[in-house]
């Protein structure tokens, strides 16, 4: 099997010393930025990208680094659900259903070493599952031409609006701001400025990054200033830490199923870890029927959602890869990273650069047993960490975000469109206007646009030619199916709200 | 309801200058079939016809802060702008010591502790910066140093 040639090269580069230091400080950063309330994973990738790239680390180590980033963060939002209630990210919200009660039951600690082991669990088996089937897709993505990219990019924004938002509306409206906004600058076709009203900062277009930091890291400070910093309660101490063993047996079937279901979750694009940890857990609540007691604290409620979480954040890796399609906000984020560098996702990044992704992959395999072991024997510096009041958390991610923003471009402009980002990003959280969507269009924006042109191109602008394939059918069912169904799902299927005590 | 028929209205009327503004993109003699104005068409269109969704079916209205918070928040964009003006001319440490502190009074609002965040926020922002992560970063400004 060549899967296992390529791994052993992987294994070769991830193995070198730097790139294993890499590995473990992503590692550990990313499950305190998991850990903190208010600072989720998207976020935390994107206020240490423009760092990363300032650093002028190489394609590889970059990667290494972000992606240990977010398998941490995966982890790392577990913490806080079960001592605080409070979800440390959006994922991480199931986990705080049966997680919290399990800890006000004196078993904290129990909790925090099950849910470790599952995330571990689902993280390994679905970056197993992306070992192989990501060399596959890249084969499907051969036969892509344009007009099948152009359904394919459509496909996205509706399974993002329609999956992962409460107003079909409100998500076109959040796709098309994204969309409009990369349309500023020169147009890649005829070299001409559009939309930048005469404006010389506008001529290279609107930087991605000032966007994402805008909108989760800029906006994530005006909700705490709103809220005074109130929404941290008191949390449950944490006494021994000891493992239980009989509890990890008995949720061995849960574990897998819900690595099942949160890797296909996570494939899907648009739908990511939030979906996958909320289709695990009610599943596995189905399953146990009344009698299972879902919602008091057992041992299945914290390992299942976990399980999911972590295995769709793997699973959300499979279309960034191959396609260059990005199936949650955080991969959106990872894409943001990989045009930072350079790197075209899509079936030619397995042929061209081997050792990007197999290095990738071979770190991730690796960064999962560091995070087994931080996670499980370490996790009491992690719960000292949520003792960072957010008033000192809050400026300090501010500061953080500027000067990574600055140090790009050394222009007060950029930071000037930060800030405007971050009210714009606020104002549409408070009317429940997604952010992601924003997020996808101004990364997408272009190549869907120029997907659309050369498909006309070929065929002489006939619009027929969009439907022409089997696979450009297919996607656009897809698409309409992602985009109209919820509305008559979300009846049954109601999002969870928080538990309050 | 108020709140989201004011978005939706607000979505409309940009959504209609960005179409406008988009029939003013010039054309080059390398000529496309599509060419560069009919994509930013099909998005103001899609973005009207969504505008005037959200209008006639609005959500219920979120609970926006009371108007104590909306001063607070008004005087944080106005640190932050401040703060995107400052941090070439002024050098690092006294504008970032000054936005940190602010920011953090205003989050919770004790003077003491907010100016220890502030100071100890840039000293320690600034040493991770320019000497462990090697970013070009000035602590005060230039003229300071002769």
């Amino acid at each position: 099997m060549d899967v296992f040639a390529n791994l052993a090269m992987g294994f070769g580069i991830a193995f070198s010393p730097f790139t294993l230091m890499l590995a473990v400080v992503g590692c550990f950063l990313g499950t305190i930025i998991g850990a903190l309330p208010g600072l989720g994973p998207s976020n935390g990738v994107a206020i240490l990208i423009p760092i990363t790239f300032t650093l002028g680390l190489d394609a590889t180590s970059a990667l290494v680094l972000m992606t240990s980033v977010y398998y941490g963060a995966m982890y790392g939002g577990r913490i806080s659900s079960i001592l605080l209630n409070i979800p440390g990210d959006e994922p991480a919200l199931m986990t705080t259903l049966d997680g919290y009660p399990m800890a006000k039951a004196g078993r904290a600690g129990d909790a925090l070493v099950l849910s470790g082991v599952a995330s571990f669990v689902g993280a390994l088996l679905a970056t197993m599952g992306l070992m192989f089937l990501a060399p596959l897709l890249s084969r499907i993505a051969y036969q892509f031409g344009p007009a099948e990219y152009f359904a394919l990019y459509l496909l996205a924004f509706c399974t993002l609006g329609g999956i992962a938002s409460n107003n079909q509306a409100k998500a076109a409206i959040a796709s098309c701001i994204g969309l409009g906004i990369a349309m500023i600058g020169l147009d890649n076709q005829s070299g001409m400025p559009r939309l930048t009203f005469g404006h010389l900062h506008l001529m290279d277009g609107v930087d991605f990054l000032v966007a994402i930091v805008g909108l989760f890291a800029v906006a994530e400070v005006f909700f705490f200033i709103e809220s005074h910093g109130k929404d941290t309660s008191i949390g449950v101490k944490l006494e021994k830490v000891t493992i239980p063993w009989r509890d990890i047996f008995a949720t061995r079937w849960t574990m897998l199923r819900s690595t099942v279901i949160g890797f296909i979750a996570g494939v899907l694009p648009g739908a990511g870890a939030s979906l996958g940890s909320f289709l695990a857990y009610m599943s596995e609540k189905t399953i146990a029927g009344e009698k299972g007691g879902f919602g008091t604290g057992v041992a299945k409620g914290v390992a299942a959602p976990e399980a999911g979480n972590n295995a769709a954040a793997g699973g959300a890796l499979v279309p960034m890869l191959t396609l260059g399609v990005p199936g949650s906000g955080t991969t959106a984020v990872l894409l943001a990273l990989l045009m930072t560098l350079n790197i075209t996702p899509g079936p030619t990044l397995f042929t061209d650069r081997p050792e990007v992704v197999w290095g990738l992959i071979a770190s991730l395999l690796i960064a999962n047993f560091v995070l087994l072991l931080m996670n499980v024997p370490l996790v009491k510096i992690f719960v000292r960490v949520l003792q960072v009041p957010p008033w000192v958390l809050l400026p300090g991610v501010t500061m953080i975000s500027f000067v990574g923003i600055f140090s790009l471009s050394g222009s007060y402009f950029d930071l000037l469109l930060m800030v405007g980002f971050g009210v714009l990003g606020y104002v549409l959280r408070k009317l429940d206007v997604p952010t992601v969507p924003i997020i996808l269009g101004i990364l997408l924006g272009n190549h869907m646009e120029d997907s659309l042109r050369r498909a006309m191109v070929l065929s002489g602008g006939d619009w027929t030619y969009l439907f022409s394939s089997a696979i450009a059918i297919g996607l656009w069912i897809a698409a309409v199916a992602g985009f109209v169904a919820p509305m008559f799902l979300r009846k049954v299927l109601k999002k969870p709200q928080r538990v309050t005590d | 309801m108020i709140s989201d028929r004011i978005f939706g209205l607000v979505t409309v009327i940009v959504a209609l200058a960005y179409g406008v503004s988009a029939t003013s993109i010039q054309t080059s003699f390398l000529a496309d079939p599509v060419g560069p104005h009919l994509f930013p068409y099909l998005i103001a269109g899609v973005m009207v016809l969504s505008g005037l969704i959200v209008m006639l079916r609005p959500d219920p209205d979120p609970e926006w802060p009371p108007m104590r918070s909306v001063g607070a928040l008004a005087v944080a964009v106005v640190v932050l702008v401040g703060y995107a003006y400052a941090l070439r001319p002024m050098g690092f440490l006294i504008p970032t010591a000054l936005a940190a502190g602010i920011l953090s009074y205003q989050i919770s609002p004790r003077v003491v502790p907010a100016a220890v965040t502030g100071v100890s926020l840039s000293v320690g922002l600034f040493l991770l910066f320019k000497y462990a992560l090697g970013l070009g970063l000035f602590a005060v400004p230039r003229d300071w140093l002769g």
